[in-house]
């Protein structure tokens, strides 16, 4: 609790020095306010309504999406969902199942919510993530993993966050076979996302009242590919003195991590080793289930997500757990600077399964999705 | 080559004093070995000749002279017959020197402590390039949870057979534009079947019951499919022993909240490395688990995860190294010269000093120095 209070009052030094900045350094404003809404909008604590879109998804989604926005408007929250659904058929201008309005929607509003999609198989159109990155330009992959008090695993004392480059490395699909039995898969590292990736770190670790930030590599064996990486990252820390960087290679990074996981603070990575490692601290803390994620655009898009799969066999069932989902929401809100309700919210949410009465089937307990919802409603 | 590689695996087989499944074991006493003497000059000393054994030794650097002098006095109470050809290799050497890859290749085993990479410089790693040289192309890391070591997690008891020449760790980069830099990952179908191979017999001749392949084939589909259709079909051959297939993000969850789940695991160059430190990780850290990398000829054992293999100058300073890793690598050597009860009295004494808890380094907790450590086991041999 007293470390909140202290990170509300750094986060609001940090406003400070943002708006200082800004007024002084008009190029700097532009790129920040390319992260965070408020700078370019008035009042967004509260005086009119933000719009946001919603993406319940499949399976368990619609379930979790209704217990989310039941929530929201219990404690206030000033935001008006514009609801989108994946539709039955492919569409030709955006070659997936997600349609051009609700692309455009997002690109509009800025800051969505999207549930579980489970992606139909077969060809001629994109899988629904890779449409929803490369459409609106999903840069970064933000998933903050702490301890949920109350809820036993085998670590206590989690509290990091992963970032990870989400565009290029190791995902790039650029594959082909030399000869029958040669394969060979190109890993792309260029300048340009690896400064855009280092530059949300630290601005997150400012805004957010974080004071380290490591960068994972594997430079002594890829020595160009993430050496470029590491030199983007040390630039950009030379302009934020006041956080500490350092550079941890990953099989010491995975080590320490099931070891003695509160040495890390804020991690950012490229690819493929951001896919493992935040995947890694997902599990430390007790699943998908639990873990809430953002992903970040270009042009201060926010979009967040639950990273658990549809479910489809307890959809409709009332047992879905909505904390992965309302944990994005307020991850959502943060971004949006609407810290005290993200505070309330998350606090009502980590109450109400550290007391243990109410709790849905993954995490042992036998309530409902509705019974775990009004208890968080009622914790708030 | 594949039948030198099942020599090789049959020696790593001998079932060691503590396993109480083995009929000669349950007695309790002393086995006895009988060998028949080999002819035939040029032949390899048998034991029983008395001939002690070269092996090359390779200190390296920080913490590495260290653990492999602790390795050089246990053998030498142990009247081990082992006799250690050292060689020095630094990490700012441009390659490995051509008369320690000739004494290798003469020894055919090698003991070796850790070799510092510079990061970002122009330097491939030595490590990667004496793999590359010799060939070894398994990198073995057995991670099991020893008594008397608390750790988080229990039941662990996992080899993670890595693939060790090509991969991501192919070296193959440039620089396209300015700000634009490419790396190959690389597979080939013989490859990844030497290394399928590889696990599946491990896995038959040491009794385990499952071999899992790790894979982003998802994500890249030709590249770690071809990976997968290798592991395939070496699998088909082996009814006996389950296989199943796992995503490497999958993997490392499942690895944190069930490790009890897995037996043998076979992977690429690089999920291999991270896959191994997190299990080496969670049954105790790298100061305790052993590894070797193995080839069809050679053999260079090590300290199992390559993780902080080097160490830091504090644990060099105050001779805090853990000298356990490099211990149980020697013993994994010692059955690999076929030199069994040596190796079963190394074990025994290790396990002791480990389960006694007097004597720990401190990343297990203690705050023993090498030197204390190296002299409880050397007072628990029998």
């Amino acid at each position: 609790m007293a470390s909140q209070i202290v990170r509300r009052v750094l986060r609001a030094r940090a406003s400070e020095i943002f708006a200082a900045q800004s007024a002084t350094n008009p190029s700097s404003a532009r790129v920040f306010s390319c992260f965070d809404r408020s700078l370019s909008s008035a009042a967004a604590s509260g005086s009119h309504l933000i719009r946001a879109t919603l993406f319940p998804g499949d399976g368990i989604g619609p379930e979790i999406a209704e217990s989310v926005k039941q929530v929201f408007k219990a404690a206030d929250v000033p935001i008006e969902w514009e609801e989108h659904y994946v539709g039955q058929e492919v569409d030709p201008r955006t070659q997936s199942f997600l349609t051009w309005e609700s692309l455009e929607s997002v690109r509009r509003n800025k800051v969505g919510l999207k549930g579980p999609m489970a992606t139909p198989i077969g060809k001629g159109h994109r899988s629904l993530n890779l449409t929803l990155r490369k459409e609106l330009n999903l840069y970064a992959n933000v998933r903050p993993c702490y301890s949920l008090p109350g809820y036993k695993t085998r670590y206590d004392d989690v509290n990091l966050i992963t970032i990870r480059e989400n565009t290029e490395g190791e995902y790039s699909g650029l594959e082909h076979q030399v000869v029958r039995g040669v394969v060979e898969s190109l890993k792309i590292i260029t300048r340009q996302a690896s400064l855009r990736v280092a530059e949300y770190a630290f601005h997150y670790a400012k805004t957010h009242g974080r004071d380290r930030v490591s960068a994972i590599h594997k430079a002594n064996i890829m020595q160009k590919t993430d050496g470029l990486f590491l030199k983007c990252c040390r630039e950009v820390a030379e302009k934020y003195p006041e956080i500490k960087y350092e550079e941890v290679v990953i099989d010491n990074c995975c080590m320490m991590l099931v070891k003695n996981p509160a040495l890390f603070d804020v991690l950012v990575m490229p690819n493929l080793y951001g896919d493992i490692i935040s995947d890694l601290c997902a599990g430390l803390i007790g699943g998908l289930g639990l873990t809430p994620s953002c992903n970040i655009g270009e042009g201060g898009i926010a979009l967040a997500e639950a990273v658990h799969g549809s479910a489809p066999d307890i959809a409709g069932k009332n047992l879905a757990n909505p904390t992965a989902l309302m944990l994005s929401a307020v991850t959502m809100l943060r971004h949006l600077e609407l810290h005290d309700k993200a505070d309330r919210i998350q606090n009502a949410i980590l109450n109400t399964i550290a007391e243990g009465k109410y709790r849905t089937a993954d995490l042992g307990g036998s309530s409902s999705t509705t019974d775990f919802t009004k208890a968080i409603i009622d914790h708030l | 080559m594949a039948r030198r590689a099942l020599t090789i695996l049959k020696q790593l087989r001998v079932p060691c004093a503590s396993d109480p499944s083995h009929p000669l074991l349950g007695l309790g006493t002393a086995r006895t070995v009988t060998y028949m003497p080999r002819p035939g000059d040029g032949a390899p000393p048998a034991p029983g000749d008395g001939a002690p054994r070269a092996v090359t030794l390779i200190p390296g650097e920080g913490i590495g002279p260290l653990v492999t002098g602790a390795v050089e006095q246990v053998m030498k109470a142990m009247n081990a017959p082992v006799y250690f050809e050292r060689y020095e290799v630094h990490g700012d050497m441009k390659s490995v020197p051509a008369e320690v890859l000739e004494s290798i290749r003469k020894n055919k085993v090698c003991l070796k402590g850790g070799i510092r990479t510079p990061v970002g410089g122009g330097v491939s790693s030595l490590n990667v390039q004496l793999r590359k040289e010799l060939d070894l192309f398994a990198s073995l890391v057995n991670c099991f949870n020893l008594p008397g070591l608390p750790t988080r997690h229990e039941n662990v008891d996992i080899v993670v057979i890595r693939e060790n020449t090509e991969g991501e760790y192919a070296g193959l980069e440039h620089e396209v534009v300015p700000g634009v830099v490419e790396s190959l990952k690389v597979i080939t179908k013989f490859c990844s079947e030497r290394i399928a191979k590889y696990a599946f017999e491990y896995a038959y001749l040491n009794n385990r019951k499952k071999v899992t392949a790790v894979h982003k084939a998802n994500i890249m589909k030709l590249a770690d499919g071809l990976f997968l259709e290798s592991c395939r079909e070496v699998a088909g051959k082996y009814p006996s022993i389950e296989y199943n297939e796992i995503i490497v993000d999958n993997c490392c969850m499942q690895l944190v909240s069930k490790p009890e789940q897995f037996d043998v695991m076979v992977t690429p160059n690089l999920y291999g490395n991270l896959v191994a430190n997190t299990a080496a990780g969670i049954a105790g850290g790298t100061g305790v688990m052993p590894g070797g990398n193995v080839g069809a000829d050679h053999a260079v054992f090590e300290q199992g995860a390559s993780a902080g293999n080097v160490g830091k100058e504090k644990m060099v300073e105050q001779k805090t190294a853990n000298p356990i890793a490099l211990l149980l690598s020697s013993a994994m050597m010692l059955k690999h010269l076929q030199f069994p009860s040596f190796a079963d009295r190394l074990e025994t004494a290790v396990k002791h000093v480990i389960s006694e808890g007097r004597y720990r380094t401190k990343d297990l907790g203690g705050d023993s120095t090498t030197q204390e450590v190296v002299d409880a086991i050397i007072a628990k041999l029998d």
